[in-house]
């Protein structure tokens, strides 16, 4: 028995060193901290499918699997990692359109430049004498809940010519929409366009439409949708499923909308007062609501994205001569706000802001704004340094 | 899926494999005079000699020795506090057999199972001439000699269940190809010096075109066409100095280089001849006074990738770990004469991709930090208990906050 005890103390020791440890597991972070996961109410079906996207979304795309020969990332999540805004590592370039009559350079590899390449080939080199701009990726949450909102919203929400006067301008992204998407219930069209509202010039009629062009512009990958290869600019067999881009498509309309943060702070609830006295409201419109959906939580329901889904004149500042559809090359769609204050736990822990990342904070992205927010520039600038504080911990907060 | 089943049948395999662990035959070996080979503990063994320098059962009048390990364990894991819940895995089932062929002539072989038969490959099967002791011959299936761990990787050996990182993760674990080369040591008084260098098959365009989406050299390994022809056509030559002071430790030195892309088949050139460099430095040491024993190993990697081929995979990598190994008894326990109990720590360090992104100049992430309390019992020194908590902080390419992940591992691993 003697001999027994330091085996009876060792697996004494075991247990209190067990439980010890246990204490040390990583908690998971407040669901009000990450950007990624889904919306609340999906059934069990559908939270299988979230799944399934989630994980076409990480896929790594390889040589054998098709990326390229030429691409910009090799895979959803390099531009879009953790759901969130992209960083100048994952920068997009698109060329080739300096006006409303279509891409002049679409023969020399327009619209979007892919500048990486697969070893043994060379990658794009931009054109000659074309106009280009460079983009950071948005995040994309809670994009289902942007997908749902009506275009009579959209149109109710736009004056075009301004006629309430107080200089802001929205208008629908009027555009033409390829074959394969499915109308939207009670979609609205004038003379044989649609309302388009992804990407950063709203050119993309849904996430379909958005996903299928990142497949093949993004990563070089082919699919029915897209079928033709950026690189040999040939119709090639798809090298993605049907089935892995309607999962992506899923994947996206059903991640959660970012949820808001410290919204019983008094800076947080002053700076949102100051966000509407200074007019920052009138184009990122806090509140909109969605029609139906198939998907049931997404369907009739109030959300918080501060976006109006419009195009905006932003001024010659943020004007870099490339547009895309029907914009102009100083419209900008306005970006939504949510999830603003988690953007740089996705960036590295720095914010990239505005299209192309070249603001490195809020207020800086504030202070780059013109055009139709000029005045709200104007006001910003001339608020104290408390309220400037307030506000930006408000953005911070969404 | 490593290799060749085609060489050894399955079946043959398997029904060798039954032979050696069905106690009711190993009894009736030992009662027939079967006698085990124990470990060599003398002071002038170094690293290069572990693959000899295992527990091997042999019969008196049969030329060949048989011997293995497994490894087995449970493992729950909780990253970010999301946890996949409690799995037991069979990790590896290893055979190896040894055949005196003639004087001077010997050769072995280590065949290997992973998790289940998912994986089935011969690590290593090898025919050495010994024709001096500084100069010796090596060819067939040879494990390329860099750092420490990939040689002297059996289960058994080691007081945790993870194999450290920078061995397994950064460099190749196992890490075996077709070649030939020497091999030699020499003595004098308390020194002992070894060398070894091989010409063998090596890398292929996965370690920069994989699922990991990282440059990865061990996805070198599920190219199965290693062993019967070089991706590049150039051999990649691995060599390795080790000098050992019997009284403070062994020191060992190792490079592997060469050509790991297919520049050109059918004479026409697909690219340009793109290398693979590795050089890593292994340390063994056991402190007297305390009987506290250290094994670690650092390694550096550069890889040529293309300038225009995406920054995730990097070119130029590192990694280290420590092992501390500290006995707090040996003595009886329940019919067990030396049962050891260990307390014992590792730390791991690998990063993936050293640099900075051309964009903006800023940091690659892209690495992995992980301490490892353990503590292991053994009843014998050829069988191992061991219990291992491991808590990991790994950042992405952007190094946007860690995923921080902690993980219980309960198992054991013993030769046979």
């Amino acid at each position: 028995m003697k001999n027994e005890y330091p085996l009876f103390s060792g697996a004494l020791f075991l247990i209190v060193f067990v439980f010890a440890c246990q204490q040390t597991a990583p908690l998971a972070p407040e669901e009000n901290e990450l950007l990624d996961g889904p919306t609340e109410g999906l059934s069990t079906e559908q939270q299988g499918q979230f799944l399934k996207g989630d994980q076409a979304f990480a896929e790594v795309f390889t040589i054998e699997k098709g990326l390229g020969p030429i691409f910009v990332a090799n895979q959803c999540s390099s531009c879009h990692a953790g759901d969130g805004k992209g960083t100048p590592f994952v920068k997009f370039t698109r060329f080739g359109q300096p006006d409303t009559l279509g891409n002049q350079f679409l023969n020399l590899g327009g619209p979007q430049l892919q500048h990486k390449a697969i070893p043994g080939y060379q990658p794009e080199q931009l054109p000659a004498g074309a106009t280009f701009t460079e983009l950071v990726a948005p995040a994309v949450t809670g994009l289902g809940f942007l997908d749902a909102v009506s275009d009579a919203d959209l149109i109710e929400l736009s004056d075009p010519d301004d006629a309430n006067g107080d200089g802001i301008s929205g208008r629908p992204h009027w555009n033409n929409i390829p074959d394969y998407v499915t109308l939207r219930p009670n979609t609205i069209s004038k003379n044989g366009m649609y309302i388009t509202r992804f990407g950063k010039k709203g050119g993309a009629y849904d996430l379909l439409h958005q996903t299928s062009g990142a497949y093949n512009q993004d990563m070089g990958i082919t699919s029915d949708f897209e079928p033709v290869d950026p690189y040999s600019r040939l119709e090639t067999d798809p090298e993605v499923s049907i089935q892995t881009v309607q999962d992506v498509v899923f994947y996206l309309k059903t991640l959660k909308a970012p949820i808001p943060r410290n919204q019983d702070d008094p800076d947080v609830i002053s700076g949102d007062l100051i966000f509407s006295q200074i007019k920052c409201a009138s184009c990122h419109t806090p509140t909109l609501k969605t029609g139906f959906s198939p998907i049931d939580p997404l369907s009739n329901k109030e959300f918080h994205p501060f976006s109006d889904l419009l195009l905006h004149d932003m001024g010659t500042d943020l004007d870099d001569g490339y547009t895309e559809g029907f914009a102009l090359t100083a419209e900008w769609k306005t970006p939504p706000l949510w999830g603003l204050g988690l953007s740089k736990d996705a960036q590295g822990g720095s914010y990239f802001l505005l299209h192309d990342g070249r603001a490195t904070s809020i207020e800086e992205a504030i202070l780059l704004h013109g055009g139709e927010a000029e005045q709200s520039k104007t006001n910003y600038a001339e608020l104290s340094e408390t309220e400037k504080q307030q506000l930006i911990k408000f953005l911070g907060s969404l | 899926m490593k290799t060749f089943i085609s060489i050894f049948p399955k079946q043959l395999i398997l029904g060798f494999l039954l032979l050696a662990i069905t106690g009711e035959l190993h009894s009736q070996v030992i009662d027939s005079g079967i006698t085990r080979t124990p470990v060599d503990t003398s002071k002038s063994m170094l690293n290069m000699d572990a693959v000899y320098n295992r527990p091997f059962l042999s019969g008196a009048k049969m030329p060949v020795a048989v011997g293995g390990y497994l490894e087995a364990n449970s493992i729950h894991s909780t990253e970010d506090g999301v946890s996949e819940g409690l799995s037991f895995q069979a990790r590896r089932m290893t055979i190896f057999m040894s055949a005196s062929i003639a004087k001077r002539i010997k050769f072995l072989t280590e065949i290997e199972y992973e998790d289940g038969t998912k994986e089935i490959g011969i690590e290593f099967a090898a025919m050495d001439v010994a024709l001096h002791p500084v100069f010796n011959f090596r060819g067939g299936i040879i494990m390329n000699p860099i750092g420490a761990f990939n040689q002297n990787h059996d289960g058994p050996k080691w007081e945790f269940v993870e194999r450290p990182d920078v061995a397994a993760n950064l460099l190749p674990a196992t890490w075996s190809n077709a070649g030939f080369g020497l091999y030699g040591k020499t003595h004098k008084g308390d020194w002992v010096l070894g060398y070894e260098a091989y010409l063998t098959n090596g890398f292929n365009n996965n370690i920069i075109d994989n699922q990991e989406n990282k440059t990865f050299l061990p996805a070198a390994k599920e190219n199965e066409e290693r062993f019967e022809e070089s991706n590049s056509g150039k051999p990649l030559m691995t060599g390795k100095i080790a000098i050992k002071n019997r009284n403070i430790g062994e020191i060992g030195f190792s490079y592997m280089g060469g050509i790991y892309n297919k520049f050109e088949e059918d004479g026409l050139v697909l690219d340009q001849k793109r290398r693979i460099d590795v050089l890593a430095i292994d340390l063994s040491t056991t402190i007297k006074k305390t009987g506290t024993y250290l094994v670690g190993e650092v390694a550096f990697i550069w890889v040529d990738v293309p300038s225009t081929y995406t920054q995730q995979y990097g070119n130029k990598q590192r990694g280290a770990y420590i092992d501390i190994v500290q006995p707090v008894f040996k003595r009886k326990i329940l019919d067990w004469e030396n049962a050891t109990l260990n307390l014992a720590a590792r730390f791991d360090y690998v990063d993936w991709n050293v640099g900075t992104f051309n964009e903006n100049n800023a940091d690659i992430g892209d690495e992995l930090w992980a301490i490892s309390p353990a503590i292991s019992f053994r009843p014998t020194s050829q069988s191992v208990f061991r219990m291992n908590y491991r808590y990991q902080w790994q950042k992405d390419i952007l190094n946007n906050p860690a995923a921080k992940t902690a993980t219980w591992l309960f198992g054991f691993s013993t030769y046979f």
